[in-house]
């Protein structure tokens, strides 16, 4: 082209590089080894998913006992359907049941309505603190004629909700503070912070849900009890609290120091240089990692069965547990990881929402 | 010197006195004695790591000093955080890099500060950045996010930012070094135009012609000390000391 005079006629792209024809060239088989492995691919799938059908959907029974099921071909669906109320409950006593279900209902959908951070106001914050005594009250009862269920009762799948909800919602402020006392020029708040920091991260988290259980009593006077519970709660939030810091602390570091220098200039004072130029920008940077702490946290409940505290995994173990179902985890697992599939993503999901709902360019009038 | 006679009926509104300041071990600041009286502009100028940025934001106390004294309006800096937001919320800084805070909307970064330290109702902080950002000549820009405009609308910003808090001082932190060189006039006019309405102003920049045009007086620093000071035309035609001789001959 030695012309300089702007081309009228629009050239198109050659047709093997547009439509599925371009796709599939460009995705699937660009390169000898990018092709070997999509044929590897097709042929392993090939094998797998047929069998796998066969054996989740067409041999498969779903309402039979667990006599019935030692001879059907395929998956046995019923280990789950004919323990679904114990699986998911666990303990809670089986005529107060539609209580826990009750209550997290209410949880889900008091998330599901909050889910938008612009429906955030003070009226939606006593919504929340009224919704969480009603499911206090539903769970332990003792008020409006309900029965009292001791909190030992509590399990299954509210049970999981409760100490996830909770660990994760406590934890993350707790978190950001540690954070900031970390960056702090007062020696002895940061000196405190780091110990914090690094004695949690530095045992597992079956460590601390034992000390809790089994040690911290020691340690009260006698007569005192807290509830084990809360115990186990206590130390899921100081734990996760510890990595959260961490995360949050990578994105103070991110922001570049004269974001600080701005708002000091401008004469705020330091809560107000955090809360309004800071942490705004800094969470917002660590979003992808905060959640996947946060979502290890909710995984991480499933430890609590260390000190006989029995979470979805664990009733789901007992169930496994009766000789009429043994034999049957594989099924069982799979019910199981769906329940935690289906929370994980709608979490990761969300927080991608949110990443986007925050770019900088988002609301032009 | 004799423009600082003329209006040394007042008070300064900056004394920097017999001031040191260190980077561990390393004299960054040596004996600085500066008086600025109320309406004057100076223009700091000198090598780079001579120590000038590091001077002007000892003035806010961006960076703290160790010997001597800083008073600024009337209060003297010390490590009372009650006094050092005092002196800030008077002396208005603008930086090399703009520093607009991304996550906020051009209106949203003026109105931070009157709103948050002065404690002006919502509507009267926008009033007044409205009012800043004509003066600054881009009132059309008030909805968008800074990443969305050009440096050179950024650092007007930046400037209108710092006026919406109504200081009695600026400082100005080479304020066009991170430019385009198409856009450092628009930047300039605008100071220009600040200087004109009275404000007192210290700038540290290698503009030579902003320094003619509008300087009272102006500083060389080398090495951290305060070389030579005297009205522009003299520093310009007639530099005393060597290494303002060798700067000058550098830069012009």
């Amino acid at each position: 082209m030695t012309t300089s005079q702007p081309q009228t006629e629009a050239v198109k792209p050659p047709l093997t590089n547009v439509g599925v024809l371009g796709w599939i060239r460009n995705n699937l088989f660009n390169g000898y080894f990018n092709s070997l492995a999509t044929i590897l691919i097709v042929l392993a799938l090939w094998q797998l998913v047929p069998d796998f059908i066969q054996w989740a959907f067409i041999d498969s029974v779903w309402f039979t006992s667990g006599k019935e099921c030692h001879q059907a071909q395929g998956a046995c669906w019923s280990v789950v359907t004919q323990n679904i109320r114990f699986n998911i409950f666990g303990y809670y006593p089986y005529e107060e049941q539609w209580r826990p279900l009750l209550a997290m209902i209410i949880l889900v959908g008091m998330l599901f309505y909050s889910r938008d951070w612009k429906r955030w106001s003070r009226r939606l914050g006593y919504l929340w603190l009224a919704a969480l005594f009603v499911m206090g009250v539903l769970m332990k009862g003792g008020l409006f004629g309900l029965m009292p269920v001791e909190s030992t009762k509590w399990s299954g799948l509210p049970l999981t909700l409760l100490l996830s909800f909770f660990g994760i919602l406590a934890s993350y402020p707790l978190g950001v503070v540690l954070a900031l006392g970390r960056q702090s020029s007062l020696p002895i708040i940061k000196a405190f912070c780091v110990v914090y920091i690094e004695l949690i991260r530095g045992v597992p988290l079956i460590t601390l849900l034992f000390m809790s259980s089994v040690m911290f009593p020691l340690f009260l006077p006698e007569g005192v009890t807290i509830d084990k519970v809360l115990r186990a709660q206590m130390a899921i939030i100081l734990f996760t609290a510890a990595y959260i810091a961490e995360v949050v602390r990578g994105g103070l570091q991110a922001l570049n120091t004269g974001q600080y220098e701005a708002a000091e200039s401008l004469g705020l004072t330091y809560w107000q240089k955090m809360r309004l130029i800071i942490l705004p920008q800094a969470l917002k940077i660590v979003i992808p990692p905060t959640v996947g702490v946060l979502i290890s946290a909710f995984k991480d409940t499933s430890l609590v069965v260390i000190i006989a505290l029995y979470d979805i995994l664990n009733t789901t173990k007992s169930i496994l547990n009766v000789p009429e179902w043994t034999g049957f985890s594989t099924e069982a697992y799979i019910f199981v990881a769906l329940i935690y599939f289906f929370c994980c993503y709608a979490m990761s999901t969300y927080s991608r929402t949110i990443e986007k709902q925050l770019e900088y360019t988002s609301n032009i009038k | 010197m004799e423009k600082q006679a003329e209006q040394g009926n007042g008070r300064p509104v900056i004394e920097i006195i017999e001031m040191h300041k260190w980077f561990d071990d390393f004299h960054v600041l040596k004996d600085i004695n500066l008086r600025v009286q109320p309406q004057e502009r100076i223009v700091v100028c000198g090598p780079s790591g001579s120590g000038k940025s590091t001077m002007i934001r000892c003035i806010n106390r961006l960076e703290e000093h160790q010997r001597g004294k800083i008073i600024v309006n009337g209060t003297e800096l010390t490590r009372d955080l009650k006094n050092i937001e005092i002196v800030r919320a008077e002396v208005g800084m603008v930086f090399q890099h703009f520093n607009l805070f991304p996550h906020l909307t051009i209106l949203e970064n003026l109105t931070l500060g009157p709103i948050w330290v002065r404690k002006t109702p919502k509507k009267e902080a926008e009033e007044l950045a409205m009012h800043y950002l004509e003066i600054v000549h881009i009132p059309e820009q008030a909805n968008k996010y800074p990443g969305q405009v050009s440096g050179g609308q950024q650092q007007r910003v930046a400037i209108a930012r710092s006026l919406c808090m109504r200081p009695k001082i600026m400082l100005f932190d080479e304020p066009t070094s991170a430019l385009d060189p198409e856009m450092i006039k628009e930047v300039l006019d605008v100071m220009v135009d600040l200087a004109k309405e009275g404000m007192t102003m210290i700038v540290v920049t290698h503009e030579m012609g902003f320094a003619k045009t509008v300087a009272d007086r102006v500083i060389f620093m080398d090495f951290g000390e305060i070389v030579e000071e005297n009205e522009p035309n003299a520093f310009f035609d007639n530099p005393q000391h060597e290494r303002t001789q060798l700067f000058l001959s550098q830069i012009l």
